[in-house]
């Protein structure tokens, strides 16, 4: 392979390297240190004159008198069944001491997408024990949902309780768990860590380490190493895997200082204005292919600058998810675990999994009810604040009270509680019980004389 | 039609590649050419030409190409195929089935392969309606093919010259056979291929006098939109932009449906796929699916085929017009085809205008919208396009350039409002903030087709809307109990109106659509209600013993039942009696 020692100019993670013999877009590119050390990179723009490069390390080291190897490839990813239970750096090199990854396969790290005539359509019901998601907020495998959160929130301890107890009901199969980190601290990823150990999780799951002090480019290719080896895990091992990408926030502060430095037009707030189609690129890996037998279900993991959604960050990821589950600060400073703001939420994909066929046939008009009553209650809060609780008509109060009832018993639960599916239902009728059975407007009477706690006569569920 | 060569072929080479754009020196080129790129033979269009340097966007990934490799012009212009086939039909951008993509290249969408927008193989059965000696000129109807259940007409094409038929066959035939001769030796066959970034001809344009029917209430009721005409639908994320177009897209009594998935997800598109087969036109009971073609060109795959795939949409929209149907066309996103735009114009370091869009944005977008009406074709028939867009603006904020571009050439606005979505209020539709611009060109026929009553309703029930917002500024000072009861009676009502009438669930198996009779025959109980209240007000009834009538109660449930009529008339019957009684103990 021939070197070359033409590097002109270096700017932030870029390389401008000049007289190259034709070089091809996108190849992965190995820069070559006095010292012997190898730095990777990929070629963003090639022309008979000048290869610009990024590159995924640090450009610390690296002077007009490195080599500069162009590989001729684009960049792959070494996968194989062995990767399970391994902790790898941000870049795919094992950093737990074990011996390197026996490759089945090298697979480009891009990733080419699903054609949508490929797909199957995400229907399965995954419980993960807690009422916010499963009763309001369903999460089907082959779904992207992320979390938006806000520093010091919570975000990662419910995401620790959806990967402990998410299943599928009645399905025994296997499943991995992809996990990779972007820019959070040691700490945070000691966290996540000790719980694999401790849950046994480990040994199911594929661990991708970027921290706060890794270089910041690295993060660019992440996301795509972990999703290369779900997709290999999926859809060649036939294995049902769950990705947590966290903080996807750090993710794009990489591509913003990327794009800077390429001197690139802004967009919105200095972020590139291709991050939608990049993001789309992660976050559209999610998904079941048609006659395969494995599934990819996404948790990406974000922090709203300032806690505030209509961030590009949030905003362009929500535009692209299949709904978010959004972590509120002010249930949190109540002291409500898990401090999930359903208002905000979504599942745009709760509809494929519930109903008679997969939970039960009264799910959606119980979830529809509890929203309204619950949106309806949350109002008026700000209304007594200036009026006081005796101007509220008595239809206002039962609502008022039914929104802190909601927070108490249906948005509170255990660290640990794993609440089945039912448990969640029942309790949703119980709460709205509480309300004049003719202002249940969102659901047909049928389900009502069927459901309601007042009229089924059955025993009340604990 | 033949698009025609402008020139001998011509063969270049690339000089520079930079993600989608590339380019090729050497070449002789005109804007708009369809070019191969590369040793693989990428499909990509010239976009721009600068002294030597030919700009080409391509619509495949770039990567592995080498400057030095070759690119030869075909002299083409970006084209749609056109004939029997289209139908049930899901293509890319530029219109390559993607179901043969499957098998041609797996799964996943790789790179190099071509596939027709038509099979070339399939044999239609064309049923003559011309014979020999008859006179044709553009656009004239020859023939027939049965399609699906829809009659596919076949045409003379636009742009050819008048002549008399020689022969003209009956049987079946592949699209390429030829099924007429001319008597000056012109032959066609049953395809034709235009270029997609020209509008197709009309003979004349008209203006919208019938309503496309939604069987959406709060469309249909307060905001509706013509048969030939335009609507936006802006909104932030998750307020409900797919699911409208969906609706739109399974309900509308448009006999052909075009729905183009532009820049977003994969998992919608195949929902569409697994859904339509099974669901049935209200009106005609066929499968919904033998009407609708579907253009799925998700966020992951290339960006320059997204910024195509509206075109190839809308020509296919137009073609079908042009046999004399009523076709509905939705676009989700046009900011994402917008943004492809934006991410072109980029590349190709020309001088941005606001948010970074190119300057020529606004252009764009109003020469898309302009290709959507009700017109009479080159045949002397009517025939229709409806176009609804979705806008995704960011964070929600409609000040910004797409959604302000679009809104200054769309005569319907339906408002997409996150608080109204927040609290599961569907459709999210903000009734203060949309508009449609039609209702005076649609009053005749509501008046005619639905009731003399309707006009005067839907303006009551908007008045009541109006009045209940300023209400609210009220109430959220001083509290519901301090307003004066007539004022209190029209907080309820328009309670009713909102949670009655408006919201609507699209997956409740009879709300999910709703004919104008039930629509009018709701809103008239509700009105009825509303008259009882105040009459039972002026006569001294209290607003809390209005409020706890019993027969209003079972109102909402009304949606719900498909044989309404029953129990809305015992619900009338009982309001009757309980006002009745309410005024005379007062
Ligand atoms: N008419 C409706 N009836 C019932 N639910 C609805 C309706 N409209 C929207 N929804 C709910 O809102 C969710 C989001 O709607 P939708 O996917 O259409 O949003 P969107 O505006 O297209 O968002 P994006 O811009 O992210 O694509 C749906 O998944 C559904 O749960
Ligand atoms: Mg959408």
């Amino acid at each position: 392979m021939k070197e070359y020692r033409t590097i002109n100019k270096i700017a932030g993670p870029l390389l401008f390297v000049e007289k190259t013999e034709p070089i091809g877009y996108g190849e992965l590119v190995n820069i070559v240190l006095f010292d012997g050390s190898i730095k990777r990179g990929q070629v963003l723009d090639t022309s008979d004159e000048l290869v610009v490069v990024q590159v995924f390390e640090t450009t610390a080291g690296i002077g007009k008198d490195s080599g500069v190897r162009f590989t001729g490839e684009t960049i792959k990813m070494p996968v194989g069944r062995d990767m399970l239970g391994r902790i790898l750096s941000g870049g795919g090199k094992p950093i737990d001491g074990g011996p390197e990854i026996v490759p089945e396969k090298r697979l480009d790290i891009t990733g080419a997408a699903i054609n949508p005539w490929a797909r199957g359509s995400p229907n399965e019901f995954i419980q993960t024990g807690i009422s916010t998601i499963d009763g309001t907020n369903t999460l089907v495998r082959g779904q992207k949902l992320p979390i938006f959160s806000g520093a010091g929130l919570p975000h990662n301890t419910i995401a620790l309780q959806i990967a402990r107890q998410a299943k599928v009901l009645g399905a025994k199969e296997e499943f991995a768990v992809v996990f990779a980190a972007m820019g959070i601290t040691k700490e945070e990823a000691n966290y996540f860590m000790q719980d694999f150990e401790r849950t046994g999780a480990l040994e199911r799951a594929v661990v991708f380490l970027n921290l706060a002090d890794d270089p910041a480019v690295e993060r660019i290719i992440t996301p795509r190493l972990a999703l290369t080896t779900a997709e290999y895990l999926a859809f060649d091992l036939g294995m049902h895997v769950l990705v947590i990408l966290t903080d996807m926030t750090n993710y794009c502060e990489a591509l913003r200082q990327i794009g800077a430095a390429r001197e690139e037009v802004p967009g919105r707030r200095g972020y590139p204005g291709y991050m939608y189609t990049d993001l789309a690129g992660i976050y559209e890996r999610a998904g079941i292919v048609k006659g395969k037998k494995g599934s990819i279900t996404q948790f990406p993991i974000l922090t709203m600058p300032g806690d505030d959604i209509t961030h590009p960050i949030p905003d362009l990821t929500g535009y692209i998810t299949e709904g978010q589950i959004v972590v509120s600060r002010e249930l949190h400073r109540k002291g409500i675990y898990p401090p999930i703001n359903v208002l905000p939420s979504l599942s745009r994909l709760m509809n494929l999994g519930i109903g008679a066929k997969h939970t039960r046939e009264d799910h959606k008009k119980v979830s529809d009810q509890l929203y309204a009553a619950y949106a309806e209650g949350n109002d008026l809060r700000g209304l007594v604040a200036i009026v006081g609780k005796d101007a509220l008509s008595e239809r206002d109060r039962m609502f008022l009270e039914f929104a802190d009832l909601f927070e108490n018993r249906f948005v509170r639960q255990g660290y640990d509680e794993d609440r089945t599916i039912t448990g969640t239902l029942d309790l949703g009728w119980e709460l709205l019980a509480t309300l004049p059975v003719e202002q249940l407007v969102r659901i047909d009477r049928e389900l009502i004389n069927k459901y309601h706690p007042k009229f089924r006569n059955v025993p009340k569920a604990t | 039609m033949e698009v025609k060569d402008k020139k001998t072929k011509e063969k270049g080479i690339l000089k520079r590649i930079a993600g989608p754009v590339v380019t090729a020196v050497n070449l002789d080129a005109h804007m708009y050419d369809v070019v191969k790129v590369g040793n693989e033979e990428l499909m990509g269009e010239v976009i721009k030409i600068s002294g030597e340097d030919i700009i080409i966007q391509v619509y495949e990934d770039t990567s592995g190409i080498k400057p030095g490799e070759p690119v030869i012009n075909t002299g083409l212009s970006l084209a749609a195929e056109l004939g029997p086939g289209l139908l049930t039909s899901i293509y890319d951008g530029i219109q390559r089935p993607l179901s043969v993509l499957v098998d041609k290249m797996g799964d996943f969408i790789q790179r190099g392969v071509s596939a027709p927008g038509l099979s070339h193989e399939k044999k239609w059965t064309f049923k003559p309606v011309k014979k020999a000696g008859d006179k044709v000129e553009a656009g004239t109807i020859i023939g027939e093919v049965q399609e699906t259940n829809i009659v596919h007409r076949i045409m003379i094409p636009p742009n050819a010259k008048p002549g008399t038929i020689k022969t003209i066959k009956n049987g079946d035939f592949t699209v390429d056979e030829t099924v007429c001769v001319l008597e000056d030796g012109r032959e066609f066959p049953m395809i034709q291929r235009w270029p997609v970034r020209v509008p197709r001809p009309v003979k004349e344009k008209k203006n919208p006098t019938i309503p496309l029917i939604t069987g959406q209430r709060i469309l249909d009721g307060l905001f509706p939109i013509a048969k030939g005409g335009t609507a936006a639908i802006p909104g932030p994320f998750g307020s409900g932009k797919t699911v409208t177009q969906q609706q739109l897209a399974k309900w509308s009594d448009a006999e052909i449906v075009v729905y183009i998935g532009c820049g977003e997800r994969g998992n919608e598109m195949t929902e569409v796929l697994t859904e339509f087969p099974h669901l049935e036109d209200p009106k005609s009971g066929k499968p919904l699916m033998e009407r609708t073609v579907l253009i799925a060109n998700t966020s992951n795959m290339p960006v320059a085929a997204r910024e195509a795939s509206v075109y190839t949409g809308i020509t296919i929209a137009e073609y079908f017009r042009d046999m004399g149907y009523d076709v509905s066309l939705m676009a989700d996103s046009t900011s994402r085809w917008a943004e492809a735009m934006r991410e072109i114009s980029s590349r190709l370091e020309e001088m941005p205008g606001e948010e970074g869009y190119p300057a020529y944005l606004a252009a764009r977008l109003s020469e898309f919208y302009e290709r959507a009406g009700l017109v009479t074709t080159l045949n002397g028939q009517s025939g229709s396009v409806s176009v609804i867009g979705a806008v995704s603006p960011p964070g929600g904020d409609f000040s910004e350039p797409v959604t302000q571009g679009t809104l200054r050439i769309v005569k319907v606005f339906w408002a997409l409002d996150a608080k109204l979505s927040q609290r599961r209020h569907f459709p999210a539709i903000n009734w203060l903030n949309s508009y449609s611009l039609y209702l005076d060109s649609l009053h005749d026929w509501y008046d005619k087709e639905v009731s003399p009553e309707w006009n005067k309703i839907r303006s009551w029930a908007m008045e009541v809307l109006q009045k209940e917002a300023e209400l609210q500024e009220i109430v959220q000072l001083v509290g519901s109990d301090a307003l004066p009861e007539a004022e209190q009676v029209t907080i309820e009502v328009a309670r009713m109106i909102r949670e009655i009438f408006l919201q609507q669930n699209a997956y409740d198996a009879v709300d999910t659509f709703c004919d104008m009779k039930k629509q009018y025959d709701m809103m008239k109980t509700i009105r009825l209600y509303s008259e009882l209240a105040y009459a039972a007000q002026a006569a001294g009834v209290s607003p809390a013993q209005i409020n706890a009538t019993k027969s209003k109660n079972d109102l909402p449930q009304i949606k719900f039942i498909k044989d309404y009529k029953p129990a809305l008339e015992k619900i009338e019957k009982e309001m009757d009696a309980e006002f009745t009684a309410l005024r005379s103990a007062a």
